[in-house]
């Protein structure tokens, strides 16, 4: 009996995935078991590609079951690599072809009004992710992942950064904490990862470390794009040190707050009012701008609760945040609603902006709204609020030709 | 004698035979291309004086009333699907046979459930000869592997109806469970401890059938009020302890979806609607029992409450979310056909604007019209659709028989007939270049509804000239199967042998389909 690896799920509920069993031999050739729901279609095909990896890592002789419950090539791929590293040491990787719709990189200041959080090794959740839009897709190898799961998803989430198209959204990984956080990246940094989430941050020191091992991976693969990063503010030292770590390196392009990990901190609950977390967002909130960066909010939990997701947001943007992240593809269209300029403010940045254009144009130094005067910032703000509005499409780019002034 | 015979090449391109277990049939020619000549069936004259004056005509037993009914061996023996997944009479009915040493029975219910899986053994002992009627789980596993001693025959609950009504089938012996009867036979499905909705499914079979029984677990004084079944039509009446399990008849199962993707794709089908003009104040519609399907009633209950408009009617499977619709007044009727949870049934039997509707009003294609064409729009489901619009309900893409046409076919007549379906369910796309089984031609299907853009069929070019500017990806059919042949890759075919094992008609009787045995 040689040693047994096992890799990924199977029973009931699980779609979109396979679990591998390979167990190495001395002898008696490649025996390949495929139990498969797809066999009629997909039942050659899946046995071809086992072969293959398995020829490729030069695998002689073994004892193989898939039992697959309509997983797509890259994940088969995954899962059997992952189960063949953890018996054998070999540096080669058997990577998927890289969609060239992959291929993008993203703007630091981009929207980044949601970002949906997707556990890196369920693989049946990430397919159909992009569909809905959110403005980025983070594939959680983090808290999402069992402790005995963080292995193999790294194959995953690194072939579904190759294979799964992305559709547009900004694409991003969550890595672990700690040393395994730093082993996370060369699983990713190759394989156009554009942000990278920093669990847990409480220093400067913890940013520094990423970056050397991202720099070093760019530098080995010749990589030009941009690699973001986003620490994640979860506990009371982070919030504390939000600005040192904000300002630590010229790649952060935002800064999240995780309330959860940070109520359970400060020894308190969260609740739906957020009393206890007023501080810790609004240091977020503070830190962030000084720095020049996007604050970026919790996630709102209560999936089913549309109206509780909608109130959430509309304090998160009082509050200063410029979005947060969501945990089902449902929320997404309600945080775009709501964290975009609103009717009503539309109509009244409109007003503004239309004094100011005018103001301008008769060389006049003060921006007056009927027999009030306009503060600069106020104007700063009216024009940040139609720019976000004509770039959402919610307001038309020559809507001062059909302003009529009031 | 041979379960079919003379396979000809028919209108659709399908090889199908023209000899059914020992009875003509007409190949399919095409929409609207075949014309009945002739004749209704007609039932039996009968008269009252064989009948108890008193109108009594209950019998202490349901074996009793089967052999008071002439239950012999080769005999036609109906039953209907009103209960669903709940029903406790139809197995009891060939338990009895069975018991009986009868034989070569031909078994035509509504449809069939998983709770009929003991119908196989009597399929294997020779109780039963055939199923015509629906095929489901593990009754059309049974069928595709070919066990099935005579040919098994799907139709359309339209083709139910027209089947017995043209004589094409007669049945001998119909038993309607009734949720509540009174002894003279008078029925109905909306009181009652299994209350079901309406009866409408055992119209035919009433009017039709040599022998009538009424079996109901809750007798009532003449007269049950109301009566969806004359009890004129009905010979006997049984009654039992229960005759169906509550929590299965009203299943559940009909709840809106959660999942993300099938909601993008109801909002995405009453997005296509609004665009093009399909949503007006007094339109109509009819939405499946799917949680997409009833996800789209609640997109457009808010177009509807946004502008002040109302649907003029809609067609049921009726549920929680379309009662709340009519007793908002967003829809001013529902017409029902099937009830699907208990608000549905409290509706039909309190609210005079929800009413029940048969297969004769709704889908007979062999009568002086029907409902269904009269419809806006249809949305429906399917288990594959091909780059012709062709589109499956009853054959996986494994080549299994495992569901029903149900009233799919009939309602494909509807202005508007739009699919919403995942490009691909886990590893198998839904697009491909041929239907494993024709249940609906390409040119009645409109829409095609994916989470990764939507094909218009090229014929309604209406449809593409308006949603010329949408803000919706409207793509071609071509472009979909490669889509999603570019992320699950080019599926291999099933392999059948030549072996015929069930056809398919289509809703005027002609047969559209062959469905053949699967090699494992």
């Amino acid at each position: 009996m040689g040693e047994i690896a096992t890799t990924g799920n199977k029973g009931k509920g699980v779609r979109s995935d396979c679990f591998v069993t390979l167990e190495l031999c001395d002898q008696g050739g490649i025996q390949l078991q495929v139990e498969s729901k797809v066999a009629v279609m997909y039942g050659d095909d899946i046995r071809n590609e086992a072969l293959e990896i398995l020829d490729y890592f030069g695998i002689t002789n073994a004892i193989i079951k898939i039992e697959d419950s309509g997983a797509l090539s890259l994940v088969i791929a995954a899962r059997l690599e992952a189960a063949i590293k953890k018996l054998i040491k070999t540096d080669k990787a058997w990577l998927p072809p890289m969609l060239p719709e992959n291929a993008y990189s993203t703007a630091r200041d981009r929207n980044r009004f949601s970002r949906l959080y997707l556990p890196g090794n369920s693989p049946s959740l990430m397919i159909n992710a992009g569909i809905h839009k959110p403005n980025g897709i983070i594939l959680d190898l983090e808290d999402a992942v069992a402790p005995d799961k963080k292995y193999e998803a790294r194959f995953l989430v690194r072939n579904a950064l190759r294979a799964i198209d992305f559709y547009g959204a900004e694409r991003m990984v969550r890595i672990n904490q700690g040393d395994r956080g730093i082993e996370d990246l060369e699983y990713l940094i190759p394989h156009n990862v554009n942000l990278i989430l920093l669990p847990k941050c409480e220093k400067p020191e913890q940013v520094l470390k990423v970056n050397v091992k991202i720099d070093h991976i760019r530098k080995v693969n010749g990589i030009t794009a941009p690699v973001w990063i986003m620490p994640i503010i979860e506990s009371a030292l982070g919030v504390i040190n939000a600005y040192s770590i904000a300002c630590s390196a010229d790649n952060i392009v935002s800064l999240a707050i995780g309330l959860e990990d940070y109520t359970a901190d400060l020894g308190t609950k969260r609740t739906a009012e957020g009393n206890e977390s007023f501080f810790a967002r609004s240091m977020v909130v503070n830190a962030s701008r000084a720095a020049g960066i996007q604050p970026i909010d919790s996630v709102f939990s209560d999936v089913g609760d549309m109206e509780g997701l909608r109130q959430n947001v509309l304090r998160s943007k009082a509050l200063g945040f410029d979005g947060m992240g969501c945990i089902h593809p449902r929320q997404i269209i309600v945080i775009h609603e709501t964290f975009a300029p609103l009717p009503d403010e539309i109509d009244k940045a409109k007003k503004i902006v239309f004094a100011f254009h005018k103001a301008q144009e008769q060389g006049l130094g003060v921006v007056a709204l009927g027999t009030k005067m306009i503060d600069p910032p106020v104007v700063k703000r009216a024009l940040n609020t139609i720019n976000l509005a004509v770039k959402m499409n919610k307001l038309a780019e020559n809507w001062r030709e059909t302003h009529e002034q009031i | 004698m041979n379960k079919y015979d003379k396979l000809v090449t028919n209108a659709a391109g399908r090889v199908v035979p023209t000899i059914i277990n020992g009875k003509n049939a007409v190949p399919y020619m095409g929409v609207g291309k075949y014309k009945p000549v002739g004749y209704r069936a007609a039932p039996k004259l009968t008269s009252c004086a064989d009948y108890p004056a008193d109108g009594n005509k209950v019998i202490p037993s349901l074996k009793e009333a089967l052999i008071k009914a002439g239950l012999k061996d080769g005999m036609t023996i109906s039953t209907h699907h009103h209960f669903r997944n709940g029903d406790m009479v139809a197995t009891q009915i060939f338990d009895i046979a069975h018991e009986m040493g009868i034989k070569d029975l031909m078994w035509y219910p509504s449809a069939s459930f998983p709770c009929h899986e003991p119908m196989t053994k009597y399929l294997e002992d020779g109780t039963i000869n055939r199923i015509e009627g629906s095929m489901n789980g593990a009754l059309g596993r049974f069928t595709s592997e070919g066990k099935m001693k005579g040919l098994g025959i799907l139709r359309s609950h339209g083709g139910r109806y027209q089947a017995v009504q043209d004589g094409e089938v007669h049945i001998d012996i119909a038993v309607i469970a009734g949720p509540t009867a009174d002894l003279f036979g008078n029925c109905n499905g909306v009181n009652g401890p299994a209350a079901c909705g309406p009866l409408g499914f055992a119209l035919a079979d009433a009017q039709y059938a040599d022998k009538v029984i009424v079996v109901t677990d809750n007798l009532v004084p003449f007269p049950c009020i109301p009566w969806q079944i004359n009890g004129n039509y009905v010979d006997y009446v049984v009654v039992l302890d229960k005759i169906g399990i509550p929590e299965k008849i009203v299943s559940g199962t009909t709840e809106i979806t959660k999942s993300p993707d099938r909601l993008l794709l109801a909002e995405w089908s009453a997005k296509f609607c609004d665009e093009a003009g399909l949503i007006y104040n007094g339109f109509s519609f009819q939405a499946g029992a799917g949680g997409t399907a009833l996800s789209i009633g609640i997109y457009f209950s808010e177009i509807l409450r946004e502008r002040h408009w109302k649907a003029r009617f809609a067609r049921g499977g009726s549920n929680k979310y379309l009662v709340q619709m009519l007793e908002e007044g967003l829809v001013e009727y529902i017409l029902d056909g099937q009830t699907f949870d208990l608000d549905g049934v409290r509706s039909m039997r309190d609210n005079p604007h929800h009413t029940w509707t048969s297969p004769f009003t709704s889908y007979n294609y062999h009568g002086k019209g029907n409902f269904s064409s009269m419809v806006d729009i249809v949305i429906l489901g399917a288990t594959e659709v091909d780059v012709n619009f062709n589109a499956n309900v009853v054959t996986h893409s494994d080549g299994y028989l495992l569901h029903g046409i149900g009233g799919w076919q009939n309602t494909l007549f509807g202005k508007c007939v739009i699919l919403p379906i995942p490009l691909f369910r886990d590893r198998m796309p839904v697009i491909r270049d041929e239907v494993t089984t024709i249940c609906g031609p390409g040119e009645l299907i409109d829409v095609i509804v994916t989470e990764r853009g939507i094909a218009i069929n090229p014929l309604r070019t209406d449809l593409i000239e308006k949603m010329k500017n949408s803000s919706l990806p409207i793509k071609t059919i071509h472009q979909l199967k490669a889509e999603a042949e570019k992320i699950c890759g080019v599926p291999a075919k099933p392999k059948f042998s030549d072996e015929v094992v069930a056809v398919v008609k289509w809703v005027d009787g002609t047969i559209l389909d062959s469905i053949r045995k699967v090699i494992k």
